[in-house]
């Protein structure tokens, strides 16, 4: 694979083969020294359009335990404002060397944009509301180890994961629905109608994901909840009368976390917003993975960056 | 030097069939002859070959970004109105979003002065309705008239206020003037990227609602009920759009309504791989809407086909999606996008598709009395000679405009301009300008 853009693109078998790399990839990261030289002498760019700090740090820490060189090119948006090129900015970088560019921008699409431009290979690191396919990965990873599954196409059916808020302008969302469903999960999309895109067709149709507007009516019948962050600029657009109706409607309580299944997954892409979709504190939650997220967000990151430079499983045992 | 146009066949306003076969003679800027094939003496004569093509008064664009004065890196008068020729039009209206705005006297003869000297086809400047396009204060109507200005508008923006719209109607109702809107409620299309359906939901970008432009086309309708005035709708986009305005014309109020090529043909499926060329405002929508805007162009609701040329550098146009700026170039494949979607379906005859191309918008924009008339013995000799069967491939690197977001590169289309006569002068030639 040349690019990981977003899950469609990588299909079903992709996001298979990606998480059996991963559990190799764990495997490297539980040693002594967690580092391979599969990537020695390649260099890979953060190319940053919107500020991050986890998933930047995850990737360059990927890249690193691979034995690669990184760069970060930071780049404000005020020079986009100013009418910058996105394209010279990109052949700019591109002409120094680069084997694979990470790129996160506020803007849907980019990385489409920036592949037109280079011969790297490009990895969507976040793209406006449309995807974030390494989150999803780094997800359905966490699901599979924590329910002691092996990765296969359809091996989380029989599985309902509620995927609870914002999901209008997420690219988290839309990445993990189309990855939970690909690997045979049920979605259960729980928001306001101001939370949602303006047509849902392109998920209900495929029978895998239903909509409702109710969190209590699906909460205790789930095996994963996965809140999503609240942004308070979104209140500025009336979307939701207020942060505190919000979090009465559908944020995760102590109540509320009482009814979960034995053995249900608590699951958040941080960052998270105290008091707003996450009124209990995680640590309190038994089944709560946030954390474990995280450290996942590594292995699955040195999977992909080893995967789009074409590397095999046999390098990374060496 | 006499120009004779040979062995085509005349199709214009007068035309009830497919065409006569016929010779037309041009001295100065008049037909002078009209003749049976191979009657005309060719002696002397510069022969404009038209064997196998349709020869019919020139094009009338309502809808031109012509960018000069302010935008010249993407747009002259000289490229777009050469652009313009080859695309068969004789006349384009240039749409009064320059920098600064044609809202007034100075900048609007500045840019007649410039389309005189490009000499490639009749530049006839728009006015805006507020000064700066800004929403704010009426533009000097009766001042701008006086110089020519027939169509009035903010394209680019919509007239977000009521009160100001209905003066803006109330002002110019007496003055033989058109106000023609751009038609978007602005508030409902804050950020907006795409037309808002299943397409903008899976990529993630902010969705135009089909609403944002009806609630317009509405309210200028009642508007237009209120005050008398004549209006004329810009692009129209929507199915629902194109129902407003038949419903207000079977009431027989003054409005008239025009349809982009690209809009009768384009889908918001388009803007699936992320390329800016498709971003155009009002987006490009849905099949549905296609096929109604493709039946009001038929039953006469829409009654013009206009190109909303709007050419952008590479460089604006290789920004993210967010900040590129919306518009695409139509001047040189309008006619065959015309013909493609309409005619070569069976939905319409050539006849009907000149009429939107030709003597409708010619009539709109106030310019009868020059373009869009019969190709008869007296008439002014603005023509173009097509062949409708021609086919060929867009290529964004041999346009004329400056240029190159064509939504069209790499498509077959059918029929081609072959000549453009303005004023009796071939500026055409063979598909290639003379200037």
């Amino acid at each position: 694979m040349k690019h990981l853009r977003s899950i469609d693109e990588l299909g079903a078998d992709g996001i298979v083969r990606i998480l059996e790399l991963s559990a190799h990839m764990a495997e490297v990261n539980r040693r002594s020294v967690p580092k391979v030289p599969a990537l020695v002498g390649r260099t890979v760019v953060s190319l940053f359009f919107e500020d991050s700090t986890r998933t930047r740090i995850s990737f360059e820490t990927a890249a690193r335990r691979l034995s690669a060189d990184t760069m970060t090119f930071s780049v404000s948006t005020s020079s986009v404002n100013k009418g910058e090129s996105l394209r010279d900015t990109v052949e700019t970088v591109s002409a120094m060397g680069v084997a694979v560019f990470v790129v996160r921008h506020k803007t849907s699409g980019v990385p489409w944009q920036i592949s037109q431009w280079t011969d790297a290979s490009v990895i969507n690191a976040g793209d406006g509301w449309h995807q974030h396919p390494t989150q999803a990965l780094l997800d359905c990873h966490t699901i599979v180890t924590e329910r002691g599954l092996t990765p296969a196409v359809g091996c989380l059916a029989g599985l309902r994961i509620a995927i609870v808020g914002d999901v209008k302008h997420s690219r988290v969302a839309r990445s993990c629905t189309e990855a939970f469903t690909a690997l045979g999960a049920r979605v259960v999309i729980v928001a306001p109608a101001t939370l949602l895109p303006p047509d849902s067709s392109p998920w209900t149709d495929g029978g895998n994901v239903e909509i409702v507007d109710d969190l209590d009516e699906v909460i205790g019948g789930v095996d994963v909840v996965y809140m999503l962050r609240m942004q308070r600029e979104r209140m500025a657009e009336a979307l939701v009368p207020n942060l505190g109706e919000y979090s009465t409607r559908f944020g995760l309580d102590r109540r509320r976390a009482g009814k979960l299944r034995d053995g249900a997954l608590v699951m958040h892409p941080g960052p998270m917003n105290r008091g707003v979709e996450m009124v209990v504190d995680p640590l309190e939650v038994p089944g709560s993975v946030v954390t474990t997220q995280v450290t996942n967000g590594v292995s699955v990151r040195m999977a992909v960056l080893f995967d789009v430079l074409g590397g095999s499983e046999t390098e990374v045992s060496r | 030097m006499r120009t004779v146009i040979s062995g085509g066949r005349i199709v214009d306003s007068t035309t009830t069939d497919d065409g006569r076969p016929a010779d037309v003679v041009i001295d100065g800027d008049r037909i002078v002859d009209v003749v049976a094939p191979g009657a005309a003496p060719l002696d002397d004569s510069r022969v404009l070959d038209a064997r196998g093509c349709v020869v019919s008064s020139g094009f009338v664009d309502l809808h031109t970004h012509l960018r000069e004065p302010g935008r010249e890196e993407s747009e002259t008068i000289e490229t777009g109105s050469r652009a313009a020729a080859l695309g068969g039009f004789t006349a384009i209206v240039a749409m009064p979003n320059t920098d600064p705005a044609q809202d007034s006297r100075i900048v609007v003869e500045f840019v007649r002065e410039q389309g005189r000297r490009a000499g490639m086809c009749d530049v006839h400047p728009s006015g805006c309705i507020t000064i700066g396009r800004a929403g704010e204060v009426l533009a000097p109507f009766a001042e701008l008239a006086a110089v020519g200005v027939r169509i009035f508008t903010d394209d680019g923006n919509g007239v977000q206020d009521p009160l100001l719209m209905r003066r803006a109607l109330e002002y110019g109702r007496d003055l033989g003037i058109t106000l023609a809107q751009h038609c978007e409620v602005a508030r409902l299309t804050l950020g907006a990227v795409m037309h808002e359906g299943a397409c903008c939901s899976r990529l993630g970008l902010p969705g135009w609602p089909a609403i944002a432009e009806e609630l317009m086309v509405h309210r200028d309708i009642e508007l237009c009920r209120l005050t008398g005035a004549r209006m004329h709708f810009l692009h129209l986009s929507t199915e629902r759009s194109v129902d407003l305005v038949r419903t207000a014309k079977a009431d027989g109020l003054p409005v008239t309504a025009e349809a982009t090529p690209h809009h009768i043909s384009l889908t918001d499926e388009m803007l699936a791989g992320f390329d800016p060329v498709f971003k155009v405002n009002p987006p490009l929508r849905t099949p549905a809407d296609i096929a109604a805007l493709k039946r009001g162009l038929a039953d006469g609701t829409i009654d013009a086909i206009a190109t909303d040329h709007a050419p952008h550098a590479d460089h604006l146009k290789e920004q993210t999606l967010d900040v590129a700026p919306p518009g695409m170039i139509g001047l040189e494949t309008a006619l065959s996008v015309a013909l493609t979607e309409l005619v070569e379906s069976g939905l319409m005859s050539i006849r009907s598709v000149l009429a939107a191309l030709s003597w409708n918008p010619a009539r709109i924009a106030g310019l009868d009395s020059r373009h869009g008339r019969p190709v008869a013995v007296g008439e002014p000799a603005n023509l173009v000679v097509f062949d409708p069967s021609a086919r060929w491939t867009v290529d964004r690197r041999n346009v004329a405009s400056k240029s190159g977001n064509t939504p069209f590169h790499g498509r077959d289309l059918v029929g081609r301009v072959r000549h453009t006569v303005l004023n009796g002068v071939a500026v055409v030639v063979d598909g290639t300008a003379t200037k």
